[in-house]
């Protein structure tokens, strides 16, 4: 057999643990009573906020207004009226107003008939104007508003488009439950942008775990006859990480601290495709979204199609509850995802996953002293010396630490995993960064 | 439950190894290697050994006092008190003992900020520090009595090798046949399996290969460095090894090099010593490399029999250099470069 494609240098291979919920059919999931919409779940600027309290929205109907050039629409997950308006903090860490909704009254879509709008008139302005409306963006956990991103600045072109369909953290199955029962929805969504990024070569990535979704796709890329291609990868983690997915899937390496578009590539996840092909069709903006939750504290994994503004809490109950007292609950992967402390976090369009890990699982120790081993260095991804930089950091030379390559990191928490003297690599990391960049803007203040 | 959850930085979940699974791991692998020593060498190895790692622990815990550091529970102390133990002649005196141990830990390991932050490997500096100290006490060499407890003493092959070799009779073609000449004759089978005299630990090539293999499997030890050791040393004593006999080139006996003496130890278990071996492969192979050939040079023309532990040490000197000198290759580097070169 031939040799799957992947990326070269560094990555782990984590124990993937997605055999309890990767055949679980997506079930609907229950609606809490209020939903708790954050005004910015994406990257970049909030939405700005277009009601107030004691204002009736309907299901779909416009909450926040794009805030910025990079942001996203935000839309009312279902019917009510809004109660307040409060401050709440996100599983990473950022405070942002959220608006309450108590649920009341009809729901405009939900039981109706779905629309289907021809787009195949429609021009390039026309689909990119339907994605920034419907407030769409990358659902593979970075949140980046899609429209920006098929925005291509002038004077460069796509010719590979890569639909990142690879799902490396471990747990997670909602992009192989949506392969496998939305295929022609997502075959649609990414022929929808096809005719906006008009690329040479479309190629859609999923990691040799997940061949019941490569041979899906590729049955259904035939019968259509599709300008398309699936390519099976090997199991690696960080394969979903933008540059190393571009590296197996073309061979090439995007220059350190460039974009993509730098080789004419443009990614999007699978879900994100999804949702585009709903936005077009069906003229339905992003206000649910698949979540798996699963883990060892979990009574049934499952993958559910949960409303945006959903607490976790319900989701879990939807899943039977805890088995057993969990040690942790993540929003998202385990090698990536943040820590909860309030089973009151809503869901927002970034939520791949609901983790709920034992001890066991966790596999905790104590901190000890650097032992030098180097399995920072050989299980990065970019090639760096996580254990130089994190020293660096240590003694507050941040700027030695960006000479040695800080920027280059993607967090993507591979060292962190493999280091035996469990030294929290990658949150040594973040704050070196955040010092970088206070550092430059007190630079260009002055 | 919301006082018991854990909040923390991603990764969120981790490698099942830690630093005290890894040092346990080790010296379970050695383990059987140093029951065959105390099976070989009776009652008075075991004093040795324990010896050892009473001394080990003892001053690490002691220090860890005084610095507020908790860190005997790591097993670090507990794995250089097992290795000092392997590398000391069953009859040697214990106050030796008890000196490498202290010096070991107290001064190579602590006086430079503890674990992870030594530039030699303790065990090894403690061998040396109370080899050259107590250099009678210390080649003070046990013939094997598995079973009887009378004590004989005789030496070992790599000494009467060189003692032999300083008078040599002209007939021989090898090291095994000088040893039969010497009157101390020896098999393959015999250094194979450690029926010989030696260090409590080092005689079994045996049951340490076994324990090797072990590690390398689980990446504790990395295959790099012992295969560029054991790969350059065997082509060392081959290509020049029979000189010494007048047999030319290609004529060295790399299978009686390979199994006697501490090498098997030297090269699975102490050069491989994560906190003093370089980060990157391409840094473990040009070290690995350097031991190899410290190990011939040292044992070919130095004055002592055995060179190992010399060898090792003198290349943990190079580590900082050696991971200065290679470096990672960074993503997306290539465009960069070829921009540059343009």
């Amino acid at each position: 057999m031939k040799r799957l494609n992947t990326f070269p240098k560094g990555g782990i291979h984590p124990r993937d643990c997605k055999e309890a919920s990767c055949d679980k059919v997506i079930q609907n999931a229950s609606m809490s009573n209020t939903a708790v919409v954050p005004l910015s779940q994406h990257i970049g600027a909030p939405a700005e906020c277009l009601v107030k309290k004691g204002d009736i929205v309907e299901e779909g109907q416009l909450l926040g207004k794009s805030g910025g050039f990079v942001s996203a629409n935000i839309h009312s997950p279902v019917p009510g009226e809004v109660k307040e308006i409060k401050n709440i903090f996100l599983p990473n860490g950022i405070s942002t107003p959220a608006v309450v909704i108590e649920m009341q009254g009809e729901f405009s879509r939900l039981g109706k008939a779905v629309p289907s709008i021809p787009w195949e008139g429609m021009s390039v302005e026309e689909l990119t104007a339907k994605v920034s409306e419907m407030g769409i963006v990358g659902q593979g956990g970075a949140t980046f508003p899609t429209h920006v991103k098929l925005a291509i600045p002038k004077g460069k072109t796509c010719e590979i488009f890569i639909i990142n369909a690879v799902e490396c953290e471990p747990y997670l199955t909602s992009d192989h439950r949506v392969m496998m029962e939305k295929g022609r929805e997502v075959l649609e969504g990414i022929r929808i942008i096809q005719k906006i990024l008009s690329p040479s070569r479309t190629v859609i990535g999923i990691e040799a775990n997940k061949m019941d979704a490569v041979e899906h796709l590729d049955t259904l890329i035939k019968q259509s006859g599709l300008n398309m291609e699936v390519m099976p990868l090997q199991v690696k983690y960080p394969q979903g990480a933008e540059k190393n997915l571009i590296k197996a899937v073309t061979g090439k390496e995007v220059p350190s601290g460039k974009l993509p578009l730098e080789l004419g590539v443009i990614n999007a996840n699978v879900g994100t495709c999804l949702s585009i092909y709903e936005a077009v069709v069906e003229d339905k903006p992003v206000i649910e979204r698949v979540v798996t939750v699963s883990g060892g504290a979990i009574k049934n994994p499952s993958n559910l199609k949960a409303r945006i503004g959903t607490s976790f809490r319900t989701l879990i109950e939807d899943c039977g509850g805890f088995s057993e007292e969990p040690a942790k609950i993540v929003a998202g992967g385990p090698m990536m995802g943040f820590t909860v402390y309030d089973l009151d976090t809503p869901v927002t369009k970034g939520t791949s996953g609901i983790l709920a890990l034992t001890d066991k699982e966790i596999k905790a120790a104590r901190q000890t002293a650097c032992l030098s081993c180097g399995r920072c260095l050989s299980s990065c991804p970019m090639g760096v010396n996580p254990t130089k930089i994190f020293k660096l950091i240590d003694n507050n030379m941040i700027d030695e630490a960006a000479e040695a390559g800080l920027m280059d990191c993607v967090e993507c928490g591979s060292c962190a995993f493999m280091c035996p003297a469990h030294i929290p690599l990658v949150q040594g990391f973040r704050t070196g960064k955040k010092i970088l960049r206070k550092n430059a803007m007190k630079k260009a203040g002055k | 439950m919301k006082e018991k959850i854990k909040i923390t930085s991603s990764p969120q979940f981790h490698h099942p190894q830690s630093t005290s699974s890894i040092m346990w791991t080790v010296s379970l692998c050695l383990l059987p290697a140093g029951l065959w020593g105390i099976y070989m060498f009776g009652f008075r190895s075991l004093l040795v050994m324990a010896a050892a790692i009473i001394a080990s622990v003892a001053t690490e815990a002691l220090l860890g006092l005084i610095n507020k550091d908790k860190t005997v529970s790591d097993g670090s102390a507990f794995l250089t008190g097992l290795l000092i133990g392997f590398n000391m002649p069953p009859a040697v005196p214990i106050y030796v003992v008890v000196v490498a141990s202290v010096f070991a830990i107290a001064v190579v390991k602590w006086t430079f900020g503890g674990l992870g932050a030594n530039w030699m490997n303790p065990a090894l500096a403690g061998r040396v520090f109370v080899f050259f100290s107590w250099t009678s006490g210390m080649t003070k060499w046990t013939l094997p009595h598995p079973g009887t407890i009378d004590a004989v003493s005789g030496p070992t092959p790599l000494g009467s090798l060189k003692t032999g070799l300083a008078s040599l009779t002209p007939s021989v073609q090898g090291p095994l046949d000088l040893l039969s000449a010497e009157g101390v004759p020896v098999s393959y089978m015999d250094l194979f399996l450690g029926r010989i005299p030696g260090c409590i630990g080092e005689v079994s090539a045996l049951l340490l290969i076994l324990g090797g293999l072990v590690l390398i499997i689980r990446k504790i030890v990395n295959w790099e460095i012992v295969v560029s050791y054991l790969g350059s040393f065997a082509l060392f004593v081959w290509v020049f090894g029979g000189f010494r006999y007048g047999t030319g080139l290609f004529t060295g006996d790399v299978l009686f090099h390979m199994l006697s003496g501490g090498l098997m130890l030297g090269a699975l278990f102490m050069a491989t010593d994560m906190v003093t071996s370089p980060l990157t492969s391409k840094g473990m192979i040009v070290y690995g490399i350097g031991c190899g050939f410290m190990t011939y040079l040292l044992r070919f023309f130095g004055s002592v029999p055995e060179g190992v532990s010399l060898a090792i040490i003198f290349m943990n000197i190079f580590v900082p250099l050696l991971n200065r000198a290679f470096q990672p290759e960074k993503f997306g580097m290539i465009a960069a470069e070829q921009e540059a070169g343009k």
